[in-house]
């Protein structure tokens, strides 16, 4: 099925819109009313049709717009993609999974032919096409990663492993919520989830290090991790934190559905071969209140998470400013009733 | 666990005691590709028994018509060897996992220093390949019984010329481990696989002279040892299970129907670690994963090659 994508902005005048199907595919991430950090892991097997779990990279109407944010924000700030020279062979496997997977699930946009390590790449929605010998960045672009990044939906952090941990070695990082690949590249796996509070004393960090470690071929997993964002901006980044950060003054009880997105990151991690390593990809998702709330079923669950979220969670997340307002609005739709488990929109 | 299909494409006796497999995809299409060192498990079903062994990925990680494994008839084998070596034809059909790696080379490293004892030059048939395609720098120690039961030395010549340097027992040469190892550069790193008293010697030398554990690398898989017979309950599937003189515990509990999580099957990767609530004797730690404390502790078990001196366990599974 051809997918219609976009015209529409992440920024200024921010234009995106999603249309009832994208809301009704929304990966909601709350089975229960009560929200907590746990190791939330599970495999990334294929999921229902149309869902965004269907395929290993889910591509949606955003795709093309998403493509273009990220080539501004790469323009102006060219430390959001960096790689360590030992990383090269995971640049590779990324390039590779990522072809692979597109060309395979989404042939009517993408195609990858192959003629020994002679490879031919078009990416129709983007205008590329491209012959290039795998194996040999002399023969693309940009180096394998950063030319095979910008054309995918969602960040990516690559992996190595090593001394009995994980390093973030290489990455491609614009749509992230407040953090800064520059500060964490070259960061082992304890170092850069420092900061996340309560995770570390439950243990939950070093068990997910241990699972990690022991990630397969073939096998990939994956988790959903969640915050709320002013405006559908991807680029919450610390570098520009000028450029959001004061947002978060501008909501109030008449525009709070509007302005506030949940921001749903479909995190996956998959097993590199040739390099050993294991790609984190972060796809992001944005959702207005208001759309959310075309689902009342949603309205209600999240309205419970947040009423019950612990204080030092809202802060970590960025939300204390406009928390109260976001509950109050959910507040309307919860009529209490026993809606069971699970993250269904019905 | 995704298995894939391959068919046997060749074999061939390559010393005495040593067979080297070559797998190809059924419908003729790229295994995929791995990193120098990774390993294979070769699922067999014999017997009314399926055994499930490692063994280590010879040949280009990159260029992946075929897998390539080598496999060393043990005395005393439980039978996967044995199997392997006779009952195993070329056109036989056979499972095989993904690869895993749980023996990579440290790609920061300034030089690699490679050891090898016997059969034990396996993961090494993949890592210079690795090696050679990233220009890197290192020396590969091959230490065995004699030329007549050396397998690949000619091959290693082609491959590695001048950076391969062999050790024969028979012609009274010894690699002088201490020499070695205390003449390397800063930002080297150490790998040895073979017989345990190789591997040992090579850590403690490197100990005593100082080596970061960070840069010695070792890959020991055991086969799973025979010992005693005895009783395993598992307390959340409610059954018991008899583990056999001769059958590891977790081929027992797989046999009676159980499904627990592995990985490597030799007492490495950790995947396979369950709990352990009671025992009427002391454990009989053989893995290399848990710490000595945790062993000290009977409180862990790794099934895949582990047993009890006692006559019955109850596990938490």
């Amino acid at each position: 099925m051809a997918l219609n994508f976009k015209q529409e902005s992440f920024r200024d005048d921010y234009t995106y819109k999603n249309s009832p199907e994208a809301i009704k595919r929304f990966p909601f991430p709350f089975p229960e009313d009560q929200y907590m950090y746990s190791v939330n892991i599970e495999p990334h097997t294929k999921g229902k049709p149309g869902s965004v779990y269907e395929f290993p990279f889910d591509i949606d109407e955003h795709y093309v717009a998403e493509c273009h944010d990220r080539a501004i924000t790469l323009a102006e700030d060219a430390g959001r993609y960096q790689a360590l020279p030992h990383m090269m062979d995971a640049q590779w496997d990324f390039l590779e999974l990522a072809m692979e997977s597109l060309s395979s699930d989404y042939p009517e946009h993408f195609t990858l032919t192959k003629n020994g390590s002679i490879w031919t790449w078009e990416n129709k929605p983007l205008g590329i096409h491209d012959t290039f010998t795998f194996g040999d960045s002399t023969t693309l672009p940009r180096e394998p990663f950063d030319y095979m990044g910008r054309q995918v939906q969602g960040d990516f952090v690559l992996l190595d492993q090593r001394d009995e941990t994980l390093y973030a070695d290489a990455g491609m990082v614009t749509c992230q919520a407040d953090w800064s690949l520059a500060f964490n590249v070259g960061m082992s796996w304890r170092e850069w989830h420092g900061p996340v509070p309560k995770a570390t004393e439950l243990g939950v960090m070093d068990r997910a290090l241990k699972y990690l470690m022991n990630l397969q071929l073939a096998n990939p997993v994956r988790r959903l991790n969640w915050t709320m964002t002013v405006n559908p901006r991807l680029d919450t980044s610390p570098e520009n934190y000028p450029h959001w950060g004061g947002d978060r003054n501008k909501v109030n009880a008449d525009n709070v559905s509007e302005l506030i997105h949940l921001r749903v990151e479909l995190q996956s991690l998959f097993r590199l071969p040739r390099s050993n390593g294991i790609v984190f990809s972060i796809r992001c998702y944005l959702m207005s209140l208001k759309d959310i709330a075309t689902y009342p079923r949603w309205a209600k669950r999240l309205h419970r998470v947040q009423k019950t979220m612990h204080p030092d969670l809202i802060e970590y997340k960025g939300m204390t400013k406009f928390h109260p307002l976001v509950v109050e609005w959910l507040s309307q739709f919860d009529d209490g009733a026993d809606i069971g488990v699970g993250t269904q929109p019905e | 666990m995704n298995m894939i299909d391959v068919r046997v494409a060749a074999i061939e006796q390559v010393t005495p005691l040593i067979k080297h497999f070559k797998f190809v995809k059924e419908d003729g299409s790229k295994l995929p590709p791995f990193s120098g060192g990774s390993h294979i498990v070769v699922a067999l079903d014999a017997e009314g028994r399926t055994y499930r062994n490692p063994y280590s990925l010879m040949g280009s990680p990159t260029e992946t018509d075929a897998y390539h494994i080598s496999v060393r008839r043990q005395e005393n084998s439980r039978g996967g060897s044995a199997y392997m070596h006779e009952n195993i034809s070329v056109g036989m059909t056979l499972k095989i996992t993904h690869p895993v790696n749980l023996f990579t080379l440290a790609k920061m490293a300034h030089k690699h220093v490679l050891i090898a004892g016997g059969i034990g030059i396996t993961p090494f048939m993949s890592q210079i390949e690795d090696l050679n395609r990233l220009g890197a720098e290192y020396e590969l120690h091959y230490a065995f019984r004699s030329y007549k039961q050396a397998a690949f030395v000619e091959e290693l010549q082609k491959a590695c010329g001048n950076k391969l340097h062999c050790y024969s027992d028979s012609d009274g040469k010894r690699l002088d481990m201490d020499a070695l190892l205390s003449n390397q550069p800063l930002g080297t790193h150490v790998y040895v696989c073979g017989p345990s008293p190789m591997v040992v010697g090579v850590l403690e030398t490197a100990k005593n002279l100082g080596w970061p554990d960070s840069n010695v690398h070792n890959e020991q898989f055991l086969a799973p040892p025979v010992g005693e017979s005895f009783k395993v309950q598992l307390a959340k599937s409610n059954l018991e299970v008899q583990v056999p003189a001769e059958m590891s515990m977790l081929e027992a509990i797989e046999a009676a129907g159980v499904q627990p999580e592995y990985l490597c099957r030799g007492g490495v990767c950790g995947r396979c670690e369950l709990s352990v609530l009671e025992s009427d004797g002391g454990l009989e730690h053989n893995d290399h994963f848990l710490t000595e404390s945790e062993k000290a502790s009977c409180k862990k078990i790794m099934p895949c090659v582990s047993r009890t001196k006692g006559k019955r366990l109850v596990l938490d599974l």
